[in-house]
């Protein structure tokens, strides 16, 4: 029956990702929007001013020292004064090995670009990045969540965002995710970049990923938020 | 020679190209290299002359060195051979140089085969050389070094020869003969060289200048051996051994003289450090250091160091010491010439010394004994010192025996809960830091008793002496007397001074002088006093001494050792005299004067007053001769003023005698004064009298000797009422004496509030206590400045002995008739001093803090500011300025610094008028904005709107930048809506009691909602974190089981999803998904045209209990087996106003299998769980029959065409509200389809076979039945209800109890839900007994069916069901069960089950049955609540939301399990085995099967009702609900036309009034009777019209609801143009607005 089609469908989720391979994909959550969209339009009746803040750049590489063949995915969290307006909100990367040197990094060089609207700063995006890649079973387990703030000032910028696992409650819990390849996962990869019922969760730190933004907003000045420091107009640009 | 030169002219050239190349050539590998440096090598020997090049100095070196190792081969020249073996032993790696070497050498073995030397065997050379090698292994290790520099140099040069090998080689081969002759000159020279060189050491260094000069010497080397010298550098590493090894061979072979052999070595050495210093000093060959570093030249072979074992051992012995294991005589051990001495032989008690192995005590004693102070270990018995043993051989702790091993009670362990302390919150502040931070030193010195009981006699005397001479001591000390003798004769002097001096005209002298007079005045009144004083206490004295005097006299013994003496000082009599009279003559003139004063003043006075008089008399005269004059008239005015005005005649004041004043003086001077001559007495107080002893008193004496002796005191120190310490018992000395002396530190955590000591006096068996408290000491006394105290202290306990003690509070006398008695009171003088101590930094250990202290109770006060003044006095400034000047706070403190402040600008007046305290009085500058400009920024004001979760603008998106892009509509909306919220338009609403209810539970549900608001974002592990269960044994056993598994078995079960938290979905991502399968005894159409025949779709009472009458049968319709096609039904399901259809299948049983699907969409996109709770849609699954008509206007068409027109006959429906599959997730049974009483047209299908002789089964099967399935995917996780323990107002043991019962019972049964506490409407906790209390229903519907008790029971289960249904989780957005009283319930008109049940419940108690409360789990309503009565032996089950009711053993009862009965006095649990209600035996009392709450050990406490006394019930206007009625039918009406927009509706106003007049029958009924009457009726009077419709009943709340319903049943949809349509709508009202709504709906086609 449909129950048993069902079944997994959340946890199959991700071996359709790695089917799909580097293919980024965009959520189409376009009627929810599109409802508050016309409604507010519709209360307000003028079309608000809104600042504009474009995102391109590319998770570039990882460093997980223990693990092997990993992929990411990366999705934004951002307020209810933001949109996205143009660009993938959404995306999974490869699947890339270890590099052989010695650094043994993953490198990806996955592309994003994004372009948002908003008329408040309060909820600024945030970039959520979660790593995945098989187990010794070969089981896709999550090996690592992060989140970082997409930078503020225009330019070139590069994070660093380290990485975490939320851990078992138990140790007997530990074994047998283990040996079952089903580790404790969050809920939602967006909860890392929420604060909120953070206190009952344990976390591992797992390794870092290096993400570079190159931001550029407009109107962001006009409606009265300066955010170049004044004394590094110009070295703003190169920062990072 | 010429072919020579040519050569070396060839060779030269060659060499030249090659070093021109050699810059740019890189490494060639290794053997190669070496192979053409052994060729050049050969070159360069023959060209050594030519080559004189500094530049190239380093490969003169080695030419040179080869050279010398030719000519040295030449002399051992039959050694060569074996030396090459042993090369090629050596160096067996380089195979192609080998037999390359092999190739070159047969004419050296040719040239030299008949050597002396041959008999020397390889092998014995071999070690030779060996040996030799060994022996200059230091050496070789300082050359290695450089050799290692010299080759790279010669690979790197001759590495590109290679092309030339062959060439090279044929000559190489020619020279060893050319060159044979030249030989004995280069050795000559050599000679001379050497003899040169000889002053030098032997291992010295050459200069370079040495080296130079020898190196360029001219010698012809030999070509011969240049080979072998190539090759043996072939091998870097074994070189030198190698090198050595032929010389050692040479040397042994003895051949040549001893002198050139030294020379050799010497030369060899200078040679190599020549070649050293060349390297250093040649700086342009920087190459060579880059060639220096491959891996070969550092590494160094070389056999390992070999050392004897002997040598070894040998030289260990020189550092090691192995102490022997042989046991050390004792000689050794004690000191010289000195005989043990064994100290246990002597008697002495010596311990067990520990055990020792004897060996170990043997090592160590000779290891103690290798040191040079080792002798000190050892005792005078030649052991070594050791402790005795420590450890005890038998057992400290006594056994316990118990006869069960079982712990004794009287010590067995029990736990108690720790107790906070009652000071706990005085902690001093900043005391976070180590304990014992502050210390306060008690120091009890000790007692002095001025009473005690055991006083004799004597003592007490004693004791008023010794006070007396305190007295004394202190007045003599103070010496007021004197003073103000010298006081006075000062302020005399000065009296007379002004008198004498100024005069008497100068004001201020005058002024002066009577000041100086009033004050000699006072000083002599106290001069007197004093001198008095000290008269009487002499006097007191010497008469208590005389008292003790007489006393040991008469008892004959003395008890004390007190004695007074009486030192006389002789007076010069004389001397005496003149100043006494001196001082009285004094006074007497002052007193005159006195008196002169007041005299005069007095007479002045007079004379005023007697002139006054005097003018008064003569007025008086005047007066009385005036009205003699004046006559009668003014009589009375004079009269008047006569009397009132009279005066007395004023006395004139006597004078002063000065002879009375004198007397007086001389009287006084008596009673003070010292006689004249009288000797000074001095009083001196001595404890030297002897005390007699004890045996020559009297018994009654020694009795109280003996007593006192007994007597032993202690004090305690009791700190904040708590015993701190307590000194030593110590026994009361003969002289009332006690010294403690004790000292006790005190770390203290708490306040000091009271220091007390309690002095424990113990006189054999009993036991008094006297307290003295003792002052908390200022912060300022500090241990060591702190003075003793003497802290006084009585007891009033009565004590009385029967010897000589006088006892306490006993009356006694000194006097032999018993007169004049004393009451002494126990009491005494406590020495003692308190005090904060000092550590050793000197750092006073006080609490930081530490106000005076005015009373014990006040310190706290005094802490606290908000404690002392309240909480209100922070605000008025002026009382805490008060307060703090009381309590004297510490303005340096940091911790008053804020409180100071504010005080101060208080106190200054600095802000005056500022009369409010502000608690963050800098908040206003880290305000982002101004309270006004936030209020009135219109952005600000929605993004605070947005934040509070205001509905309307919680999911507003993109709040505008710009004030100005926000327009007031928005606010506008909202602001109406809270004005909405005040008065409540009619429309929706229909009615006022409902508006107003509507209102009372938006305001409950607002407070509730914010009381919960803070619940809602606490998040637990399963929300943040998916986690596999661990699975357990079971769980791994099913899985195992699992494998095993068919894939794909014959009947698919469903499995449990994994849930989704409700946080992340949108549109479209929820449906609903129903799997409608089958459907029972679905209604049959009847013909056309014919009576209806029986339908009953609902159960009389009757039939239920067993008066019953045999059902109505119809007669078999004959129509019935002919036609086949009794009913096409199809399911519809809609919700959220999308419809989903089944397919339609034929006949009363169908059976569909099909899932639809249907999205949802929950309000205002809001996915959270409280949203989706708060969703109060239904879904309505409606069957329906599907009847084709055939419409062909004309028969002929009938055999090419099909025209027919379906319609829809709605037949029934089931609801479900969303709320319960949201919360259950599932919903999986059969349910009974309500249909309407009346559906005209159908008849229900009668099985015929089972008609008769299966009643039971035939009416459980009454009714028509759908199996569903229903569930919502994704798996949603319900809300979890708040498990959160609400505070509560009952008995904290019931609470507990409850708890515990709960625990218990889910233990066993984790499926059955056990209620004992519920949340009331407050959020308190209430025990649920209390909701269970007799209450009447209304009296209408009690006098309706007077008779009839079930049907009474019936009307009233009705009534309730009438009440609306409104689950909790819907009115409390999900938070919790809240359980109204009946009430409120009745108040608010909505509720959901338990409102329902305790409501029925309470009625049916009311009117006296035997009713309970069942809690247990029903379809499809979850968990929820029954009501259970008994009555007539039969247990019948209530539903009380829809009145229904069932027996025990009704099948299709819609209560699946019970798991708990309540009932006012006590909560069963079901603790049977079966839950489902056929299989449960209800009787209580059977505690095996139900499990009581109260039981025999926790009886009933005798719980008051929550339920008020009585119902109060309004009764229910008429009108309104006629005019509601209209109301309802004029809306309905307008919707359905709004329904069909397409078609015209027309209303058939004759059926509608004929359907209107039935509608009230109905409500008699109950709906449940006389529906084929009036289908008769209908059919009758509507005879052309084919009718299909319905009454629909259901209970009253709002109006969208009724509309919902008669949209679901789809009426409206035909299709049938000529469709008219009926509608009546029927209210019913029922006692306190609870109404009954019936709507009869029908359309009717007229037929052809």
């Amino acid at each position: 029956m449909w129950y048993q089609t069902q079944g997994w469908r959340s946890h199959d989720a991700h071996a359709q990702w790695r089917g799909k391979g580097a293919l980024a994909w965009r959520r189409d959550a376009g009627s929810g929007r599109r409802v508050a969209g016309t409604r507010s339009t519709v209360m307000l009746g003028v079309k608000p001013s809104v600042f504009l803040l474009m995102v391109n750049g590319q998770i570039e590489s990882a460093d997980f020292p223990e693990f092997d063949e990993l992929y990411c995915k990366y999705s934004y969290v951002y307020g209810h004064d933001w949109a996205p307006t143009t660009g993938l909100e959404e995306g999974i990367s490869q699947i890339t090995s270890k590099s052989k040197d010695c650094n043994q990094g993953f490198v990806w060089n996955f592309p994003m670009e994004i372009t948002f609207k908003s008329t408040n700063p309060y909820g600024w995006p945030q970039i959520v990045i979660s790593v995945y890649g098989a187990d010794l079973f070969g089981n896709d387990v999550v090996r690592g969540y992060g989140a970082v703030h997409v930078p503020m000032t225009p330019g070139r910028h590069k994070r660093t965002i380290p990485m975490f696992v939320p851990e078992s409650s138990s140790k007997l819990q530990k074994f047998t995710s283990w040996l079952m390849g089903r580790r404790p996962e969050f809920t939602d990869p967006k909860v890392v970049a929420q604060g909120e019922g953070r206190e009952v969760t344990r976390v591992l730190s797992q390794g870092f990923v290096t993400v570079s933004f190159n931001i550029v907003t407009k109107d962001l000045k006009k409606l009265g938020y300066d955010t170049i420091p004044p004394n590094n107009q110009t070295s703003a640009m190169s920062d990072g | 020679m010429a072919s020579t030169e040519n050569l070396r002219q060839k060779i030269k050239s060659k060499r030249k190209a090659l070093q021109a190349s050699l810059t740019g050539s890189s490494e060639v590998s290794d053997t190669q290299g070496l192979v053409s440096a052994e060729m050049e090598n050969g070159t360069r020997n023959e060209n050594a002359t030519f080559i004189e090049d500094i530049q190239d100095e380093d490969e003169q070196a080695e030419n040179l060195k080869q050279t010398m190792r030719a000519q040295r081969r030449r002399r051992k020249a039959p050694l060569v051979d074996d030396v090459i073996e042993f090369n090629h032993e050596e160096s067996p790696q380089d195979i192609t140089k080998i037999t390359r070497r092999q190739r070159s050498l047969p004419p050296l073995g040719e040239c030299t085969p008949s050597t002396s030397f041959a008999e020397y065997s390889m092998r014995e050379k071999m070690r030779e050389k060996l040996k030799a090698a060994r022996s200059k292994a230091q050496s070789a290790l300082q050359q290695e070094e450089e050799s290692a520099s010299r080759y790279p140099t010669d690979l790197g040069d001759q590495s590109s020869i290679t092309q030339f090998d062959t060439e090279v080689d044929e000559e190489y081969a020619k020279r060893p003969r050319d060159a044979e002759s030249p030989i004995p000159p280069p050795r000559v020279r050599f000679r001379e060289i050497a003899s040169r060189l000889k002053p030098k050491p032997k291992e010295g260094f050459p200069s370079t200048e040495e080296a130079y000069n020898f190196f360029t010497f001219n010698f012809d080397p030999e070509p011969e051996d240049s080979n072998e010298g190539s090759e043996v550098r072939s091998h870097p590493q074994t070189l030198h051994d190698v090198d050595q090894g032929e010389e050692e061979a040479a040397e042994e072979g003895g051949e040549e003289s001893a002198v050139s052999k030294d020379e050799e070595k010497e030369e060899e050495g200078k040679e190599e450090d020549e070649r050293l210093v060349n390297d250093d000093e040649e700086d342009e060959d920087d190459y060579l250091f880059i060639i220096d570093q491959t891996a070969r030249d550092f590494l160094i072979v070389k056999a390992p160091d070999y050392e004897g074992y002997n040598n070894r051992q040998q030289r260990d012995r020189k550092v090691l010491f192995i102490p022997s294991i042989l046991s050390v005589s004792t000689s050794e051990k004690v000191p010289e010439n000195m005989q043990p001495r064994f100290l246990e032989d002597e008697g002495i008690y010596v311990g067990e010394k520990p055990k020792v192995s004897k060996s170990n005590q043997n090592i160590i004693e000779n290891r103690l004994l290798k040191n040079e102070e080792g002798k000190r270990w050892f005792g005078s018995d030649g052991r070594v010192i050791a402790l005795a043993n420590p450890i005890k051989q038998t057992k400290t702790r006594p056994p316990i025996f118990s006869p069960h091993d079982e712990v004794d009670p009287a010590i067995e362990t029990l736990y108690r809960k720790a107790e906070r302390s009652r000071y706990n919150s005085q902690y001093i502040a900043g005391s976070g830091e180590p304990q014992g931070h502050f210390q306060l030193d008690i120091d009890v010195a000790g007692i002095v008793f001025s009473h005690h009981p055991m006083f004799s006699r004597e003592h007490v005397l004693e004791a008023k002496l010794a006070q007396l001479y305190d007295q004394y001591q202190l007045r003599q000390q103070k010496n007021l007397a004197n003073l103000y003798t010298d006081k006075l004769c000062a302020l005399r002097k000065a009296v007379n001074n002004i008198a004498e001096g100024q005069g008497v005209q100068n004001p201020m002298a005058l002024h002066r002088l009577v000041e100086y007079k009033s004050e000699i005045r006072a000083t002599r009144r106290m001069c007197h006093l004093e001198q008095e004083r000290d008269r009487t206490l002499l006097k007191n004295i010497i008469k208590v001494w005389k008292d003790i005097k007489s006393l040991r006299e008469f008892q004959k013994f003395t008890n004390t050792p007190v004695k007074l003496h009486l030192r006389r000082q002789e007076a010069n009599r004389k001397a005496d005299e003149l100043s006494y009279e001196h001082e009285i003559q004094a006074e007497i003139a002052e007193l005159l004067e006195d008196y002169q004063e007041v005299y005069d003043s007095k007479l002045e006075e007079y004379k005023i007053k007697y002139e006054e008089w005097k003018s008064w008399r003569k007025a008086r005269k005047a007066k009385k001769k005036q009205k003699r004059v004046a006559g009668e008239q003014q009589d009375d005015d004079t009269d008047e003023s006569l009397t009132a005005e009279e005066l007395p005649k004023p006395d004139p004041p006597e004078p002063v005698d000065p002879s009375v004043v004198e007397e007086q003086v001389r009287e006084t001077a008596a009673r003070i004064y010292r006689k004249p001559g009288e000797p000074l007495l001095y009083p001196e107080l001595s404890m030297t009298a002897t005390v007699t002893p004890t045996n020559q008193c009297p018994r009654g004496e020694q009795l109280r000797r003996q007593d006192v002796q007994r007597c032993t005191l202690f004090a305690k120190v009791l700190f904040n009422n708590k015993e701190v310490s307590r000194t030593s018992s110590r026994t009361l000395g003969i002289d009332f004496r006690i010294h403690f002396g004790q000292i006790f530190n005190m770390q203290i955590v708490n306040w000091p509030e009271s220091i007390k000591i309690q002095i424990f006096q113990t006189i054999g068996t009993s036991t008094t206590k006297i307290e003295v408290f003792v002052p908390i000491p200022e912060t300022s006394i500090l241990t060591g400045s702190a003075p003793i105290d003497e802290m006084e202290f009585s007891s009033d306990q009565r004590v009385m002995f029967d010897h000589e003690g006088v006892g306490s509070g006993v009356a006694f006398s000194f006097e032999v008739d018993g007169s004049n008695q004393l009451i002494l009171l126990t009491s005494g003088k406590l020495a003692c001093s308190v005090s904060w101590a000092v550590d050793e930094n000197g750092v006073p250990l006080v609490p930081p803090v530490l106000h005076q202290n005015y009373g014990i109770q006040s310190t706290l006060k005094h802490l606290d500011a908000i404690s002392s003044i309240g909480a209100t006095g922070l605000t008025d400034t002026k009382k805490l300025a008060k307060w703090a000047a009381e309590s004297r706070l510490d303005p340096n403190d940091p911790s008053n610094a804020a409180l100071m402040q504010l005080i101060m600008s208080a106190t200054n007046g600095e802000e005056p008028n500022k009369d409010y305290f502000r608690l963050d009085h800098l908040q206003e500058e880290f305000n982002f904005l101004s309270e006004e400009a936030l209020n009135k920024s219109k952005r600000f004001r929605l993004l605070q709107l947005r934040n509070d979760g205001v509905t309307e603008f919680l999911n507003y998106k993109q709040i505008p930048i710009k004030d100005s892009e926000i327009s007031e509509k928005i606010f506008q909306e909202y602001k109406n809506k809270q004005c909405d919220r005040e008065t409540f338009d009619l429309t929706s609403h229909l009615d006022v009691h409902r508006a107003k209810v509507a209102k009372y539970l938006q305001k409950v549900r607002d407070s509730v909602t914010s009381r919960f608001l803070l619940a809602k974002h606490h998040y637990t592990l399963p929300d943040m974190v998916i986690e596999e269960a661990v699975p357990s044994i079971s769980m791994l056993g099913v899985n195992l089981f699992r494998l095993a598994e068919p894939r794909r078995p014959l009947r698919p079960r469903r499995k449990e999803r994994k849930k989704v938290t409700a946080q992340n979905l949108s549109d479209g991502d929820i449906k609903l998904l129903v799997n409608i399968i089958r459907a029972y005894d679905i209604p049959i159409r009847k013909s056309m045209g014919r009576p209806a025949l029986t339908s009953r779709s609902a159960r009389s009472v009757s039939e239920t209990f067993p008066t019953s009458q045999p059902p109505q049968i119809s007669a078999e319709s004959p129509e019935w087996c002919t036609d086949q096609v009794s009913v096409h039904p199809f399911v519809e399901v809609s919700f959220q106003r999308i419809v989903r259809q089944t397919a339609t299948l034929v006949g009363p049983n169908p059976n569909w299998n099909e899932e639809l699907e249907l999205p949802f969409r929950a309000p205002n996109g809001d996915y959270s769980t409280s949203s989706l709770q708060s969703v109060t849609d239904e879904v309505f699954i409606n069957v329906f029959d599907e009847v084709v008509y055939d419409v062909l206007e004309d028969d002929r068409e009938r055999g090419s065409g099909v025209h027919t027109r379906t319609e829809k006959h709605w037949l029934g429906f089931v609801h479900i509200p969303f709320t319960t599959i949201y919360s259950q997730s599932r919903i999986d049974g059969t349910f009974r389809i309500n249909i309407p009483p009346v559906l005209l047209g159908y008849s229900k299908e009668r099985n015929l076979a089972s008609e008769r002789g299966w009643e039971a089964v035939r009416s459980l099967s009454d009714g028509s039945y759908l199996s569903l399935f229903i569930t919502v995917e994704p798996h949603l996780v319900p809300g979890e209800p708040v498990i959160e323990k609400f505070e509560s107002q009952e008995d904290e043991k019931l609470l507990q109890r409850a708890d515990k019962f709960q625990k218990e019972v889910a233990q066993k049964f984790r499926n059955r839900r056990c209620v004992t506490t519920v949340t009331d409407l407050t959020g308190k906790m209430v025990f649920v007994t209390r909701y269970i209390k007799p209450l009447f229903p209304p009296q209408e519907l009690l006098d309706v069916l007077p008779n009839s008790s079930e049907a009474t029971m019936e009307l009233l289960a009705r009534y309730v069901s009438l009440i609306p249904f409104l689950p909790d989780s819907v009115t409390f957005a999900g938070i919790c069960d809240l359980w109204c009283t009946s009430d409120q319930f009745l108040n608010l008109l909505a509720g959901d089950e338990e409102e329902h049940a305790v409501l029925l419940c309470n009625y049916f108690l009311a009117l006296g049955k035997k009713a309970w409360l069942v809690i247990g789990t029903a379809i499809p309503e979850g968990p929820t609540a029954y009501v259970l009565s008994y009555d007539h032996n039969q247990y019948v089950i209530w539903n009380s939301t829809t009145g229904q009711y069932y027996g025990q053993f009704d099948a299709f009862c819609s209560l699946q399990s019970v798991s708990c009965l309540v009932s006012a006095e006590n909560v069963w649990f079901n603790v049977q085995k079966y839950e489902t209600v056929m299989r449960i035996n209800f009787d209580t009392s059977k505690s095996n099967l139900w499990k009581p709450f109260f039981s025999r050990s926790f009886p009933f406490p005798g719980l008051s009702s929550v339920q008020p006394d009585e119902l109060v019930y309004q009764h229910t206007d008429k009108a309104a609900a006629v005019e509601l009625q209209d109301k309802i039918e004029k809306i309905l009406k307008e919707k359905i036309m709004e329904w069909r927009p397409r078609h015209p509706t027309r209303w058939n106003r004759y059926c509608t009034s004929t359907l209107r007049q039935f509608l009230p029958k109905l409500e008699l009924s109950h709906g449940r009777e006389g529906g084929d009457d009036h289908c008769a009726e209908l059919q009758s009077l509507l005879g052309d019209y084919r009718i299909s419709g319905f009454p629909i009943h259901m209970s009253f709340s709002e109006l969208k609801p009724v509309i919902e319903a008669v949209h679901s049943t789809g009426v409206h949809n035909t299709e049938t143009p000529l469709a008219e349509f009926a509608l009546a709508v029927y209210i019913h009202p029922y006692p306190n607005n609870v109404l009954s709504v019936w709507i009869y709906v029908a359309s009717l086609v007229r037929n052809r």
